[in-house]
């Protein structure tokens, strides 16, 4: 095997639990990120993402449990001891000093020579594309102008572990999608393990090499973005990482490689039996993507192999790639189904009897009630 | 004509504040100005000369009160910096939701008049009484020890009457300082006293300097709590210019006496301000 690179370090969360008072805000979770790698934490506000990463810089401690950084138990050890720093969601420049002063604080606070300093930071500062700015105050610099000189301010001390704590909310959405291909060219630059904070899905998984969807204090699932979308493990994650469709049922065959469920209205679906690894009894909810359906033309078969439920269309937005369509199903359970702009079909009007097919590969499942 | 009118307002709004100003302040300091040139007596009336030897004379006759009252100012100024600031910065960063009624609680001795606290500071520290007296009895304090009409009365009477007027400009600073910056710090490698020296003290400098000015210029020239707390040996410029206004009424000299004082607070405030003007202090942090 090939050791890592020195500049990588892993992270590890064992059993972490945070309470403020009666009310658990981190509730038992762990997991580990490799060095170099990229990955964040997603969940909607109140998920426990924030207080994580409180802890893992060093400006909460776990009620229990233990952190670690490069095998090290760093629990206890204040956050201006740790080798982590942080890019605060609200940038946290100090207002007094210059950009160059403000990149440099942690480099004097560590006591590196003063030449060394000047050298680093102004490394620093070009490569994130400010090296003009050097003299001027925070107060004089636009949002995306901040944002960057908090991510150098960050870089610049070389840490195990960078964490970003939603660097990006404050930015509108065209700086937004700029910063995040910037973050990663930088990251791939630095090498640095990158720890991501975020509520919004579609950034987690722009950036991620992993990510870990939260709620309520838990981890609801870790993987790959492709893992997580694709097949989420429960039903929270399937909603929060955008629209899915959740279709309850039996599961009434498994045999080989296949297994059936047979929903509401008698419609038999296969499935790759392996989606229902982690489902406990008989009651399930399958679930397939909007982007994953096919509208069928009135007479035309469907592929071989593939599922077919029939469904009414309601109305549909335009939004150029895709036309987006609130359809019903038999049972009345309310659909999205996305329709790629390619020109190869008609609109379809609200009202029509409409067959939809997928290809049983895209089918996920979450455990029933 | 709108616009005119436009353009006039700010000037008409403050066509009071100037027409005060003029009355009352920059009226009396021409004569007072005038009366230190001045020779004669209340009696005969006044007569001006060119005499400024008699200013100068002024200073010269009473050095070690001039000495006394920046001194004085200096330490109860700086004292009450030391008393004022962790008060400040507890209301500001710990008080919660009770910031206001702790505000008010240091403000609520001042609803009583400044001598009678004064006097009550004399009533405290008297040589017997309900302070001193009993620990003399008990024979921990010898029988010759005072505190009243020593420097010390002087300086903490000056302190105890500042007290507000230091927190307020203090707190007002302090309270305007997003504490996630400490957290920046701290993620930065700056322990808590440094993040305190590198972040905390120079965004405070505003108000240490506000205060510093507001506390100094009033303690240098008082006179009541070396009136009242001192003896003899304390006497400040205050107490002269009061003795030579009141008793001598030898209005000369007393003017002399103030416009002097007046000068040289004018050049400590711009030394000061040179020094440790709020820009030169956020520079040093850096």
């Amino acid at each position: 095997m090939i050791p890592a690179p020195s500049t990588r370090h892993d992270v590890r969360l064992e059993n972490v639990i945070k309470q403020f008072g009666g009310w658990t805000a981190v509730d038992n979770i762990s997991l580990s990120i490799e060095g170099g790698e990229f990955f964040s934490l997603l969940g909607p506000s109140g998920c426990g993402k924030s207080t994580t990463l409180s802890m893992i810089g060093g400006f909460e401690s776990p009620s229990a449990g233990a952190i670690y950084l490069d095998g090290e138990d760093v629990s206890r050890q204040p956050s201006y001891k740790r080798d982590v720093n942080t890019v605060f969601q609200s940038y946290a420049l100090f207002p007094h000093l210059t950009i160059f002063e403000n990149v440099a604080f942690g480099l004097r606070r560590k006591g590196v020579k003063s030449d060394e300093v000047t050298r680093r930071t102004n490394e620093m500062l070009e490569l994130v594309d400010l090296a003009g700015f050097a003299k001027r105050k925070p107060g004089q610099l636009s949002g995306g102008q901040a944002q960057r000189v908090a991510l150098a301010r960050a870089l610049v001390n070389k840490p195990k572990l960078l964490l970003l704590d939603e660097p990006l909310g404050a930015l509108d959405l065209k700086l937004r999608k700029q910063m995040q291909i910037e973050l990663k060219r930088i990251q791939s630059e630095v090498g640095i393990t990158f720890l991501f904070v975020t509520h919004d899905q579609e950034e987690a998984m722009a950036m991620s090499d992993r990510l870990a969807v939260m709620s309520k204090g838990r981890i609801e699932q870790i993987g790959t973005p492709a893992d997580v979308y694709d097949h989420p493990a429960t039903e929270f994650v399937a909603s929060f990482l955008g629209a899915s469709n959740l279709l309850p049922g039996t599961i009434t065959a498994q045999n080989g490689a296949q297994a059936q469920v047979t929903l509401e209205d008698g419609a038999i679906i296969t499935l790759p039996r392996a989606v229902l690894a982690q489902i406990a009894g008989d009651k399930v909810k399958i679930g397939v993507r909007p982007e994953k359906f096919h509208v069928l033309q009135p007479g035309e078969p469907r592929p071989d192999g593939w599922n077919e439920i029939e469904a009414i269309a309601g109305v549909s937005v335009y939004l150029g790639v895709s036309r987006q369509y609130e359809m019903e199903s038999k049972t009345g359970r309310a659909l999205s189904v996305y329709a790629q702009n390619s020109g190869r079909q008609e609109d379809i009007p609200p009202g029509s009897a409409v067959r939809l097919t997928w290809n049983p590969a895209h089918t996920f499942a979450v455990t029933g009630t | 004509m709108r616009q005119a009118r436009g353009f006039l307002a700010p000037y008409l709004l403050s066509l009071p504040s100037w027409v005060y100003l003029l009355a009352f302040f920059l009226i009396p300091l021409a004569s007072m100005l005038g009366m230190a040139l001045a020779v004669g007596d209340p009696i005969s009336g006044y007569t001006m000369s060119d005499n400024y030897q008699e200013v100068i004379g002024a200073f010269t006759g009473y050095e070690s009160s001039f000495v006394r009252s920046f001194w004085y100012g200096t330490a109860s100024t700086v004292i009450t910096l030391a008393i004022s600031y962790p008060v400040a910065y507890w209301i500001a960063f710990y008080a919660g939701r009770h910031k206001s009624t702790y505000l008010f609680i240091i403000m609520l001795p001042f609803f009583v008049s400044f001598v009678i606290r004064v006097l009550a500071w004399e009533f405290i520290l008297s040589d017997q009484g309900f302070l001193l007296g009993p620990l003399k009895a008990l024979g921990v304090l010898p029988e010759s020890f005072r505190i009243l009409s020593t420097k010390w009365a002087v300086i903490g009477g000056l302190v105890y009457n500042s007290f507000a007027y230091y927190v307020l400009p203090l707190y007002v600073v302090l309270e305007k300082i997003d504490r996630r910056l400490v957290r920046a710090a701290n993620d930065l490698y700056a322990a808590p006293a440094t993040a305190f020296i590198k972040i905390i003290l120079p965004l405070s400098a505003p108000g240490i300097f506000a205060g510093f000015l507001l506390v100094f210029v009033t303690n240098v020239g008082d006179y009541v709590n070396a009136a009242l707390l001192g003896g003899p040996g304390t006497y400040m410029v205050g107490n002269v210019i009061q003795d030579a206004f009141f008793q001598s009424q030898d209005y000369p000299l007393a003017a002399s006496l103030s416009s002097i004082l007046m000068l040289m607070l004018m050049i400590a405030i711009l030394l000061y301000s040179k020094a440790f003007g709020t820009d030169a202090i956020q520079e040093y942090a850096a």
